[in-house]
C-alpha cells in the first residue's frame, strides 16, 4: 500500500469509497489499518467497549470479493463503521454501557444494523457510552470513561461519547449514536464532528435499547455532512417492526445537499443566547457562523421559543418516567447479570431483584429510575408526567410558529466547552442544565444537527446546531453543509495525530 | 336452620358481586409479535425477542385481536370507542418479561354493555362496565423439591380480553349463570374456547355484602384463583358466609385480595404480599392510539354471528320447547346448529330435542367427543326419528338402531327395513296374543280368576316373543281384548 | 422538602432498588434539588393545554395474524443466568 493509511483514516466516506473503487486500497487493508489505528489510540481515548476484529476482517474480505466481481452493494460497501453499545448487534455482546447487561449476546440485529450490513458496511466494534444513554460526558459508563481526542483530560460529551470520539479520532468512517436529549449532538460538538438527530420516527427504534421511548432516535455521527447523509439514507425509512416509525419514505438526502445558503431563512433563537451559563466564545462563534451564512446569501431572522426555559423540567419528568418503565426488564431473569445470592434455595425473589438491580445499575441510572418511578407514582402522575406532556404541546407550538418565519433555527449545541473529567459529576442538576439547547428538539420531535464550527481559544471544538421541522432532513443537511463550507468543518485532532506514526 | 346456612344469611344480607373475566382470544399469533399461540408446546419454544422482553424490542399490534375484541364488545352490547389507548401496567414478576404488562387503562376499546341472564324464575340484564385488550403473562411453576421456580414464556403475549362486569349479581347462582352465558357468548362469537380448566377463560370475583334492603355498598374483597364453574359457587358461598360471620361478630371486612383454595374450600388472605400495588399506569409510548371509525365498527357489528340470546329467541318462536330445553340446546353453538339441522331434515322439534338430550349428549360425553365430532350426521338422526314418529319402530327399537348407527354408521332406513319394523297389524297381533294364552295357560287362568297383576307377566312374554317389535300400547289393548273374550266365552 | 426519605425508600421498593442509608440520604438530597427545579412549572397556567402524548400524524400500524419465526429453545435460553435446558430458573417468592 502506497498511500499513508493514517490520512485515509481521517478522510471521508466519498474519499475512501473512491480509493476502494479504483483499487488503490482494499477493504481488508483498510479495515486492518483501522484496527491498528485503534490499537494505537485506545489506551488514551477508550472509545470502544468491544472490538469486532475477526468478524470485521471476514466481512471486509467479502466486500472485496464483491467489488472484484463488480457486484458492489454501494458506497458503504466495505466501509468500517462503529456502533454505540446502546444499539443491538446480533451475536456481538451489547451492554448499553452497563454492568447489568455484561455478557448479553443479542439473538437479533437492530433494524439499522441490518440495513448497514445489507449495504456492506463493516461493523468494527461497539462504542463506549454513558450507561443506558443517561449522561452528558460518558463518565457514567460502567466500563471506564472516554477521553476527548482534542484534549485527553476532557470529556468527549455524552451519552454517545465513544461514538463521537472514535469518529473524531479516525477510528472508522462513521458511528451510529442515539439521541434522547442531545446525546448525539452534544458529543459531536465536543468532538468536532457532525451529529444528526433525525425527526422522531424517521429511523427505526427496533433494536435501540430503550431509554425514553417517546424521545429516542438513532442517528449518524460522521466527520462531514455528506457522510452523515450517506449513512442516514441507508438506515432511515419505514420499518413495520417499530409502531412509532413514520410510514413516509426516505427522501433523497443528497440531491439538495449543495443547494447552498442563498435564499434560506435562518432563525436565531432569542432565548438561546440569554442563559448566564452560555460561554461567551461559544455564543460569539455561533453568531459569527450565522453572519457568515448571511454574507453567503442567507437571511437571518429573529425567532423566539418562549417555552424553551421549561424544556429541561419537562424533559426530565418525561424521560425519567419512561426510563423507569423501560429499565424494569433488567431483572436478572432472562438475560444479563444476576446477583450472586449464594445458596439459591433460601433466596427470596424480591431480594434477587433488589440485589441484581442495585449491583448492576450505576448511580445516575438509579437516580433517574427513582425520579421516574416517583413521577409516575400514585398521586403524582398528573402533577408531573401529564404536566410535562402539556409543556411538550407548548414547545411544539413554539417550534411551529418559529418555522413559519424560517427554514432552520440556529443556536449553540452546548452552552459550555468540553469540560474536564470529574468536573461535573458531583452535581447532577448542573449536568442536566447543560442540555438546554438540545432537549427541546426531542420533546418537539423535530430534526437537528450539530456541525463543527472551528476550535475555541483553548483548541477545543465548538459546535453549532441547526434545527428543522418534522421530516425536513434534506433542508437540515443542506443548511449543515452550507455551514460546513463556511467554517471549514472537521479537522483531525492534534493530540491523536501525535499518537499515530505515519505509515510507509 | 343454622344461622349461617346460606338461605338464612340471605334473609339478613344481600351479596353484591361483580365478576372480572380474562378470556384468551383464539388468534393464531400473539398480540404484539408473530409467535404462535397454540397450547401445550414444549416450554420456551413459542418465544421471540419481543415477547421475551429483550432489550430494544417493540410491540406491533395483531389486527385479529382488535377484530375479536370489537366482536366481544359488540356481542355484549357495548359501545366500541373510536379511540382507545394502550397503557403500561408496571410491576415485577418473573412471568412478566418487560416488567410491565401492556394493557388498557383510561380508554378501553369497549364500554357500557350488558348480557342477559336467564334463570328459572326470571330473566334480567347484568351490566358490563368495559372490555379491554391486554397481553397474557408466562407461566411460573413452583418446584417444591428445589425451592425454585421454573418459568415458561410460551404464554407471554397471548392476547386476552378482560371483561369487567358491574356489581349487578346478588348470589352465587346468578354469578354462575352470568359466567355460563358469558362463556357461551364468547364461544358463539368464536373468539374464545371458554375453557376454565385449561385457563383460556379465567374468573376473579369482587364480593361484598350489605344488609338486605340497604343501598350503600360494603367493603369489597377480590377473590382469585377460581378455576372451575363449580368452584365459583363454592368460593362465593364461602366468602359470603365469611363476611356475614365477620360483620355479625363486630369485625370489619378488610379491603384485600384473597385466594380460593379448592382443596380446603376456603379463601385465604394474600396479605403477606404487598399492600395495594401501585401500577403507575401511563400511556404506552411505543403504541399509537387505536382509532376505529364508525364504518369499521358497523362492519364488525353486521358481521357478528348469531348470539345465544338470538338463537334462544328464535327457538322460542319457532319450536314449542320448554325454556329448560331451549337452555340446554343453546348451551353450545354447535349443539344448537346440530339440533336445527335435525329439525330441518324433517324431524319434529320436541322429538329431536328429547333425542338430542337423552341419546346424543350422553354418548358424546361418554366417548369424550365434541358435538362437531358426533359420528351420526343430523340428517340420519332425523330419518330415525321420523320412522319412530310414523310408528314403524318403537322407542326401544330406535335406541337399539341408534347404538348401531353410533358404532358402525349404518343407515337408519336400511336398519328399520332389516329389523322388520313394528308389528302394528292387528291380525298379526291377535294371533300372537292367542299364542301367548295357549303357551301360558296357568297365568291366563290366574288372570281370568281375577289376578290382574299377571297381565304384566303376559305382556312381558308377548314382547319377548315379538322381540320387542310389537307396539306395546296396541298389543296390550289387544291382549286384554283376547283375554276378555276368553273370559266371556267361558261363561 | 420536595421529597422525603420515606418517599425515596418507597419508590426504591417499587423500583426494586436496594439503597444503603447513605444512598437514601444522597438520593433524597439530589432528587430534591431536581424536583425543586421542576417546581418552576407550577407557576404556569396549563389547564387549557392538552398533553402531547403522541405524534398524531400516523395511525397505529397493525400486522396480520400470520406466524413468524420463533427462537429455538436453545436460543431462547442462551442468555439465561440460570436455566435447566427447558425452563428459566428463578428464586421463589418466599
Amino acid at each position: 500500500m502506497t498511500t499513508s493509511s493514517t490520512s485515509v483514516l481521517f478522510g471521508t466516506i466519498d474519499e475512501v469509497g473512491t480509493a476502494l473503487a479504483d483499487g488503490s486500497i482494499t477493504s481488508l487493508d483498510l479495515t486492518r489499518a483501522v484496527f491498528d489505528h485503534i490499537e494505537a489510540i485506545e489506551p488514551d481515548i477508550h472509545a470502544f467497549i468491544r472490538l469486532n476484529r475477526s468478524d470485521a476482517l471476514k466481512t471486509a474480505e467479502e466486500a472485496d470479493r464483491r467489488r472484484e466481481a463488480n457486484a458492489s452493494l454501494g458506497l458503504l460497501d466495505g466501509i468500517p463503521i462503529s456502533i454505540k453499545d446502546q444499539i443491538i448487534t446480533k451475536g456481538l455482546e451489547t451492554t448499553a454501557g452497563s454492568k447489568i447487561l455484561q455478557g448479553y449476546i443479542p439473538p437479533y440485529d437492530a433494524t439499522v444494523v441490518q440495513r448497514l450490513k445489507a449495504a456492506g458496511a463493516i461493523i468494527i466494534g461497539k462504542n463506549n457510552q454513558d450507561e443506558f444513554a443517561m449522561g452528558s460526558s460518558t463518565e457514567y459508563s460502567a466500563y471506564g470513561a472516554t477521553s476527548n481526542p482534542y484534549d485527553f483530560s476532557r470529556v468527549p460529551g455524552g451519552s454517545s461519547g465513544g461514538s463521537a470520539a472514535a469518529v473524531a479520532a479516525g477510528a472508522g468512517f462513521a458511528s451510529l449514536g442515539t439521541d434522547t436529549g442531545g446525546s448525539i449532538r452534544q458529543p459531536a460538538a465536543f468532538c468536532g464532528v457532525v451529529g444528526v438527530k433525525p425527526t422522531y420516527g424517521r429511523v427505526s427504534r427496533f433494536g435501540s435499547i430503550a431509554f425514553a421511548s417517546s424521545l429516542d432516535q438513532i442517528g449518524p455521527i460522521t466527520r462531514n455532512v455528506r457522510d452523515a447523509a450517506h449513512v442516514l439514507q441507508v438506515i432511515g425509512g419505514p420499518d413495520p417492526r417499530d409502531s412509532t416509525c413514520r410510514t413516509v419514505p426516505m427522501p433523497d438526502l443528497l440531491s439538495d445537499l449543495e443547494g447552498g445558503p442563498k435564499g434560506l431563512r435562518i432563525g436565531l433563537v432569542k432565548e438561546a443566547f440569554e442563559p448566564d451559563g452560555l460561554a461567551p466564545d461559544i455564543a460569539e462563534r455561533v453568531l459569527e457562523t450565522a453572519n457568515q451564512l448571511e454574507a453567503a446569501g442567507a437571511e437571518l431572522v429573529k425567532v423566539s421559543l418562549p417555552s424553551l426555559p421549561h424544556a429541561i423540567a419537562a424533559y426530565y419528568l418525561t424521560a425519567t418516567a419512561e426510563a423507569s418503565s423501560n429499565l424494569a426488564r433488567y431483572d436478572g431473569v432472562r438475560y444479563g447479570q444476576r446477583a450472586n445470592m449464594g445458596n439459591a434455595r433460601k433466596v427470596d425473589l424480591v431480594d434477587m431483584y433488589n440485589q441484581t438491580r442495585s449491583e448492576g445499575f450505576g448511580p445516575e441510572v438509579k437516580r433517574r429510575i427513582l425520579l421516574g418511578t416517583y413521577v409516575l407514582s400514585a398521586g403524582y402522575y398528573d402533577a408531573f408526567y401529564v404536566k410535562a406532556q402539556r409543556i411538550r404541546t407548548l414547545i411544539g407550538r413554539d417550534f411551529q410558529r418559529a418555522f413559519e418565519h424560517c427554514d432552520a433555527l440556529c443556536l449553540p449545541t452546548s452552552p459550555v466547552a468540553p469540560f474536564a473529567q470529574g468536573e461535573r459529576t458531583s452535581d447532577p442538576l448542573q449536568m442536566y442544565l447543560a442540555d438546554i439547547y438540545t432537549i427541546a428538539c426531542n420533546l418537539a420531535r423535530v430534526c437537528a444537527v450539530s456541525v463543527p464550527a472551528g476550535l475555541d481559544a483553548k483548541g477545543l471544538p465548538v459546535g453549532v446546531q441547526f434545527i428543522c421541522n418534522h421530516l425536513q432532513e434534506p433542508m437540515l443537511l443542506r443548511v449543515a453543509r452550507a455551514c460546513e463550507v463556511q467554517t471549514g468543518g472537521y479537522c483531525p485532532p492534534a493530540p491523536v495525530q501525535g499518537l499515530v506514526t505515519e505509515g510507509p | 336452620m343454622s344461622r349461617y346456612a346460606m338461605e338464612s344469611i340471605l334473609e339478613r344480607w344481600e351479596p353484591v358481586i361483580g365478576l372480572e373475566v380474562h378470556a384468551q382470544l383464539k388468534t393464531k399469533t400473539k398480540i404484539f409479535c408473530g409467535c404462535p399461540t397454540d397450547f401445550g408446546a414444549e416450554p420456551n419454544t413459542h418465544v421471540c425477542p419481543v415477547c421475551l422482553g429483550h432489550p430494544g424490542t417493540l410491540p406491533v399490534l395483531n389486527r385479529s385481536v382488535v377484530r375479536m375484541a370489537m366482536s366481544t364488545g359488540l356481542g355484549l352490547h357495548c359501545t366500541v370507542t373510536t379511540e382507545s389507548i394502550f397503557a403500561r401496567k408496571n410491576y415485577f414478576y418473573p412471568d412478566l418479561p418487560k416488567g410491565y404488562q401492556i394493557s388498557q387503562f383510561d380508554k378501553p376499546i369497549c364500554t357500557d354493555g350488558w348480557l342477559e341472564i336467564v334463570l328459572p324464575e326470571r330473566t334480567f340484564r347484568a351490566g358490563i362496565e368495559r372490555v379491554h385488550m391486554e397481553e397474557d403473562a408466562g407461566k411460573n411453576l413452583h418446584d417444591a423439591q428445589t425451592g425454585l421456580s421454573q418459568v415458561d414464556f410460551n404464554r407471554t403475549g397471548v392476547p386476552l380480553v378482560e371483561i369487567v362486569g358491574r356489581p349487578d349479581l346478588h348470589s352465587a347462582e346468578e354469578a354462575m349463570a352470568y359466567l355460563k352465558e358469558l362463556r357461551n357468548i364468547l364461544r358463539y362469537l368464536d373468539v374464545c374456547d371458554g375453557n376454565l380448566e385449561e385457563g383460556s377463560f379465567r374468573c376473579d370475583a369482587n364480593v361484598s355484602i350489605r344488609p338486605s334492603g340497604t343501598k350503600p355498598l360494603g367493603t369489597r374483597v377480590e377473590v382469585k384463583n377460581i378455576n372451575s364453574f363449580r368452584n365459583v359457587g363454592r368460593a362465593l358461598g364461602y366468602e359470603i358466609r365469611r363476611q356475614a360471620r365477620a360483620l355479625e361478630s363486630g369485625e370489619a371486612v378488610v379491603l384485600e385480595t384473597r385466594l380460593f383454595d379448592a382443596d380446603a374450600g376456603h379463601t385465604q388472605s394474600m396479605r403477606s404480599k404487598e399492600e395495594s400495588a401501585d401500577y403507575r399506569y401511563f400511556p404506552d409510548p411505543d403504541l399509537l392510539p387505536l382509532r376505529l371509525d364508525p364504518d369499521t365498527i358497523e362492519e364488525a357489528r353486521s358481521a357478528l354471528p348469531p348470539l345465544p340470546e338470538d338463537v334462544r329467541n328464535r327457538f322460542k318462536e319457532r319450536y314449542e320447547l320448554r325454556p329448560y330445553d331451549i337452555g340446554v340446546l343453546t348451551d353450545e353453538k354447535d349443539l344448537a346448529m346440530f339440533f336445527e339441522e335435525i329439525v330441518a331434515a324433517g324431524s319434529e322439534a320436541v322429538a329431536a330435542s328429547k333425542w338430542v338430550q337423552t341419546e346424543v349428549l350422553g354418548r358424546l360425553s361418554g366417548d369424550k367427543l365434541a358435538i362437531s365430532e358426533c359420528p351420526v350426521p343430523a340428517a340420519k338422526i332425523a330419518r330415525l326419528l321420523i320412522h319412530q314418529s310414523e310408528g314403524r319402530i318403537t322407542g326401544k327399537m330406535a335406541k337399539d338402531i341408534f347404538d348401531k348407527m353410533w358404532r358402525e354408521n349404518i343407515d337408519p332406513d336400511v336398519a328399520v327395513e332389516q329389523i322388520g319394523g313394528v308389528i302394528s297389524d292387528d291380525t298379526d297381533l291377535r294371533r300372537i296374543c292367542a299364542e301367548i294364552t295357549t303357551q301360558f295357560p296357568d297365568e291366563t287362568a290366574q288372570f281370568l280368576a281375577g289376578k290382574t297383576k299377571v297381565m304384566g307377566f303376559l305382556m312381558g312374554q308377548l314382547m319377548r316373543q315379538t322381540k320387542g317389535k310389537a307396539d306395546p300400547q296396541r298389543a296390550s289393548q289387544l291382549l286384554r281384548e283376547t283375554l276378555q273374550a276368553m273370559d266371556s266365552s267361558e261363561e | 422538602m420536595p421529597i422525603s426519605r420515606k418517599d425515596v425508600e418507597h419508590v426504591a421498593k417499587l423500583a426494586r432498588l436496594q439503597l444503603t442509608a447513605a444512598e437514601v440520604e444522597q438520593m433524597t438530597r439530589e432528587l430534591g434539588t431536581v424536583l425543586d427545579y421542576v417546581a418552576r412549572l407550577d407557576s404556569l397556567d396549563l389547564d387549557t393545554i392538552d398533553p402531547d402524548f403522541y405524534e398524531e400524524s400516523e395511525s397505529l400500524p397493525q400486522r396480520d395474524d400470520v406466524p413468524e419465526d420463533s427462537l429455538t429453545q436453545v436460543d431462547a435460553l442462551k442468555n439465561a443466568p440460570d436455566d435447566d435446558g427447558c425452563f428459566f430458573i428463578v428464586p421463589r417468592v418466599v
